[in-house]
């Protein structure tokens, strides 16, 4: 029996250890820890209700426009007008959300996962002409090799020339994501922190000319998607095949949708969306999304304690570091008293369970290519694969959006800040399932609770004693060279984990 | 970078040594020091979780300058702000608590600007540290913090006529609507953000103050009251005016 310490995981956002207890090269239990606690959520308390939109996007630089949706979905129905935003507005908050959310899904597979499949060191034998290369060759051999060694050694298996090529997406990849920081920032003014989506709607008024610009950019974001980076997963994902049987987890996949293609529907769960609210499990069957059946449990959490699991709207948030049986700052979501899995794979099965045609031909198209099932899909290639796709999928719609936008019409509702009232804001985030809930009195807010992806993905047990999704994944894995766990890293970056948005 | 774990941290522990008193250490993040600076845990020693704030400790004792990048690390923060549940700092005051004397520069935003933290950077590479003259008492560098926003704003002109717009999307200076143009001291009005794409006042939006010591300066909304602003026409000489 030996342990093996991960701490910490890098190349993702935020302070997680992972733990496990290996015996005769399998891993026999596991614990995913969220190291850094700030309580975003008692800062909110007392202020003014639109704060919550500046306050929560800076819970995490990665992922700020979601968590602004979010802010400005749960206000816009405290306030009473989730149903009188204005179209233009309601786009432009899809646009807004979905570059960024794209070029983030981009950021995962290349700049955060890559490394784990790519052996970058094959650059140093290139002989080729392609500048970027050859300046990382140079690089390397003025003996600059921080970036790259030490790490974990052995398991790399693309052929000189795949390593090199990738290599150059990997950098070419930093231009694409620039390219989609400019999309969010036309309509938003900057990224990280944008400005633009407000309760009541966004800021700017579209012209002609952000319209224009946003599509010449959006040509070079899909073009790269298309013919780069699915092609790419399909790649690593052919010379890692064990990897389309790994990291499996827990099987149940929860969606709140996002992209909202109509406004009037009060109801987020009810909402037309890009992709479908819902839940699914190993046999894709869709379910329909009960929102109060969401709860989380701070059992195994370093808070103080209560009874069972809560809903959000009564959640609260009481630090207690140290408290006997815990071991991470993240809380446990669970639905309907069950382990759910959220993030890209969640957001693709269920909408493919609910039988949309444009998800469902893309799906088997890719799974064809692999000449694999729809189950090949829960795995940490099903996992990146879902990624690629989401990006595609958000992407292809931005084009269809974009040209909606009606230039010189407005984007802002007004509204009054009411005495009291209640509201909830259901999006996606890039990493899955991100709700905000807010209650309010004395035109203040009383109590703020955000459950967000990784929240769900990284928490740790609850109540009952079941292990969250990451933990679940890792569970019953084999460990080939206890020296280089290339596994159990490989299989925790599948799932993109934030911590700064899992604890805030 | 590729390493994972233990080897990321030997990485750091390394530098140290291998370049005692030559490298720059970027501090991101406010420090929590709450009960016993156990809310922010970076890696393990010896089985034992090492806090931020030991590290910090650790870190810059031998470093040749001190980056405190973004406004948490700056100045607290949104950690930091009331009730300050971490008990969060800026990187300033736990180097002084821990007696730590070393060059400190501030490079203040949420976020800071790219442009900001690699030129401050190329700055040290090209010419050393920065001289005293060359960073404002907030110790921020005066090249990218010298001039108010209110003072290159292209709405100024509105300001000036009196011109002020009552809600987002309106023609007009941000003004009444809570815009902490007038206190904030940055260049994002000619530099711009995002390749030059945009920024906060471009799309309608007040400015947030957010390379201040005071941020977050809420409610957001709220227009600036007891605030003295520059006098209009007057002529900018580039130095911070003593309040």
């Amino acid at each position: 029996v030996g342990k093996i310490v991960i701490d910490p995981m890098t190349r993702i956002e935020g302070h997680l250890k992972i733990e496990t207890v290996v015996e005769d090269g399998v891993v026999k239990d596991a614990r995913s820890t969220g190291n850094l606690f700030r309580g975003i959520e008692l800062i909110l308390k007392g202020r003014d209700p639109r704060d919550a939109q500046v306050i929560t996007q800076r819970i995490c630089g990665v992922c700020p426009q979601s968590h602004g949706v979010a802010a400005a979905l749960a206000l816009d129905s405290a306030f009473g007008i989730g149903d009188k935003i204005p179209d233009n507005a309601r786009i432009m908050r899809n646009l807004i959300q979905g570059a960024h959310v794209a070029q983030d899904h981009i950021l995962h597979f290349y700049h955060l996962a890559a490394l784990d499949y790519v052996d970058i060191t094959d650059v140093a034998k290139y002989e080729g002409k392609d500048s970027v290369l050859n300046s990382v060759k140079d690089f390397i051999a003025r003996g600059e090799l921080g970036p790259f060694v030490p790490r974990y050694e052995g398991d790399y298996r693309l052929p000189p020339e795949v390593n090199q090529m990738a290599t150059a997406h990997y950098i070419e990849a930093l231009e694409i994501r620039r390219i989609g920081h400019e999309m969010v920032s036309i309509f938003s003014g900057k990224i990280p922190h944008s400005v633009g989506i407000v309760p009541g709607g966004v800021t700017a008024i579209p012209t002609v000319d952000m319209i224009i610009s946003f599509l010449w950019k959006l040509r070079r974001l899909q073009d790269f998607i298309d013919n780069t980076y699915i092609p790419d997963v399909l790649a690593v994902a052919s010379a890692y095949p064990d990897y389309c049987e790994i990291g499996v987890g827990c099987q149940n996949l929860l969606s709140y949708g996002g992209y909202d293609l109509e406004g009037q529907e009060p109801d987020l769960t009810l909402r037309k969306r890009l992709f479908s609210q819902g839940v699914t499990s190993a046999a894709l069957k869709p379910g329909k999304l009960d929102i109060s059946k969401v709860t989380e449990s701070v059992t195994h959490s370093w808070y103080e304690d209560y009874a069972g699991g809560r809903h959000p709207s009564q959640g609260e948030t009481r630090p207690k570091h140290g408290k006997d049986g815990a071991y991470s700052w993240v809380k446990a979501p669970r639905y309907d008293g069950k382990v759910y899995e959220v993030g890209p794979l969640a957001r693709v099965a269920v909408t493919y369970a609910h039988g949309d045609p444009p998800v469902k031909n893309l799906v088997d198209s890719s799974l064809a290519q692999l000449k694999a099932p729809p189950s090949v899909l829960f795995s940490v290639m099903g996992r990146h694969l879902a990624r690629a796709l989401c990006a595609k999928l958000t992407a292809d719609n931005l084009e269809k959006w974009v040209l909606e936008l009606k230039p010189g019409e407005p984007t802002f509702a007004e509204y009054i800040i009411p005495e009291e009232g209640v509201g909830t804001g259901l999006t996606e985030a890039a990493r899955g399932a991100l709700g905000h809930w807010i209650e309010i009195k004395e035109q203040k807010i009383a109590n703020y609770q955000c459950v967000v992806p990784t929240t769900w993905n990284a928490s740790p047990r609850d109540e009952n004693g079941n292990p969250g999704p990451i933990e679940q994944a890792i569970i019953g894995t084999k460990i080939k060279d206890k020296d280089n766990p290339f596994e159990i890293v490989r299989i925790v970056r599948s799932f993109d984990p934030c911590l700064a948005c899992a604890i805030h | 970078m590729a390493g994972t774990g233990e080897q990321a941290i030997q990485a750091l522990e390394d530098t140290t040594k291998e370049k005692k008193g030559n490298y720059i250490l970027v501090v991101d993040g406010s420090v929590p020091t709450g009960t016993n600076a156990k809310y922010c845990v970076m890696g393990e020693r010896d089985g034992k979780p090492v806090t931020m704030e030991d590290r910090l400790e650790e870190l810059a004792r031998d470093a040749l300058v001190v980056l405190a990048v973004g406004t948490c690390a700056a100045f607290g923060g949104i950690p930091a702000a009331a009730p300050n549940p971490s008990n969060a700092q800026p990187v300033k005051k736990v180097l002084e608590d821990k007696g730590i004397n070393k060059p400190l520069i501030n490079i203040p935003g949420c976020p800071p600007h790219p442009d900001w933290f690699v030129g401050t950077v190329a700055s040290i590479l090209l010419n050393g540290l920065p001289k005293a003259e060359e960073l404002d008492d907030d110790l921020r560098p005066l090249a990218f913090y010298g001039k108010l926003i209110h003072e290159n704003c292209p709405r100024r002109a509105y300001f000036d006529e009196g011109k002020f717009a009552k809600k987002p999307g309106d023609e007009g200076c941000l003004y009444e609507l809570g815009c902490k143009g007038p206190i904030t001291y940055a260049d994002c009005p000619l530099r711009r953000w995002n390749n030059g794409t945009n920024w906060v006042i471009g799309a309608g939006s007040p400015c947030l103050g957010c390379t201040q010591p005071e941020f977050p300066i809420l409610p957001y909304y709220q227009k600036l009251v007891d605030v003295e602003l520059p006098v209009i026409g007057a002529y900018w000489t580039g130095e911070k005016e003593d309040k």
